[in-house]
């Protein structure tokens, strides 16, 4: 676990350590774009810009899939990782709360059986 | 892209599940050992709310705690948090005892979330249902995001809680 962490963390510095692969990221945050409008966009040949695009598409942050002769790109799983993690940390916040309403609820219902064995004397 | 979070399987605890059901809503659901009158008093008194509703992980004290809990009565929760204190209020929409309640959340200005609870109690036990509903799907990204940052701030703060509470549960 803590290896594939580390290694996702270091393909994703490498991945943000150029300024194109960064710009591309901007670009497909705003829309996707096929890898011909990209290279088209960074001044760059098709080959140099597969490269790149494959990098990122390495790292997790960008998927790409191809639709007929053009291969589309998009922002990748990492943005499910995000709202995952997130998810997670307000289901803590949640589980912690309950687990105390419990305790107080627990208290209650004890609270009232002993009343009624009061009420009963 | 419903991404769904279960607690793991335990023989005694209940599980809370979190579940984003559209866009713009975020559902809570966990059933509790009790009856559901019980538990519905638990969420609308005040001196029981305040035992129970800030988690603990998130390292901060209750300074007050009010509530009105009737329709068109108000509710505001102030915490000791950094620099300055935060108050968190708004205004019942709906209350119908033991089975249902609502309230908006005011802190953040007009337009904020709408929380709605129920309450369905099945052989002694209830199943309570929490539905968080945005205004839009970009507030409540923002929500989460905010959500992760305030986790980030608080995080230092949690050594100092668990001993705070280790001594509390000791009395």
């Amino acid at each position: 676990m803590v290896q594939y962490t580390t290694s996702r963390l270091d393909a994703s510095f490498a991945a943000l350590s150029d300024a194109t692969r960064r710009g591309v990221l901007e670009q497909l945050g705003r829309a996707d774009a096929s890898i011909t409008d990209l290279a088209d966009k960074f001044h760059m040949t098709l080959t140099g810009m597969k490269k790149h695009v494959g990098v990122l598409e390495q790292a997790g942050l960008v998927t790409t899939k191809k639709i007929g002769r053009v291969r589309t790109c998009q922002l990748g799983p990492r943005r499910l990782e995000e709202e995952t993690a997130w998810l997670e940390r307000y289901r803590r916040h949640w589980d912690e709360r309950f687990d105390e309403l419990e305790k107080v609820v627990e208290e209650l219902k004890r609270k009232e059986k002993s009343d009624e064995r009061k009420n009963r004397k | 892209m419903n991404a769904k979070i279960e607690s793991k399987p335990a023989p005694v605890k209940n599980r809370t599940t979190v579940e984003r059901t559209s866009d713009r809503e975020v559902t809570v659901t966990r059933t509790v050992n009790g009856p559901a009158r019980i538990v519905f008093e638990a969420f609308t008194k005040a001196e029981l709310l305040k035992r129970w509703w800030v988690p603990k992980s998130l390292g901060m004290k209750l300074l007050s705690c009010e509530v009105d809990a009737r329709v068109g009565g108000k509710y505001r929760l102030v915490f000791d948090a950094s620099p300055e204190p935060a108050a968190f209020f708004g205004t019942y929409v709906e209350v119908k005892p033991y089975s249902r309640l609502a309230w908006t959340n005011d802190e953040g200005g007009a337009g904020g979330p709408v929380t709605t609870v129920t309450f369905e109690e099945q052989g002694g036990k209830t199943l309570v249902v929490l539905r968080e509903r945005h205004p839009s799907k970009e507030a409540l990204d923002a929500a989460g995001t905010g959500a992760v940052e305030a986790m980030v701030e608080t995080f230092d703060q949690l050594d100092e809680l668990l001993v705070a509470l280790g001594e509390s549960s000791g009395q």
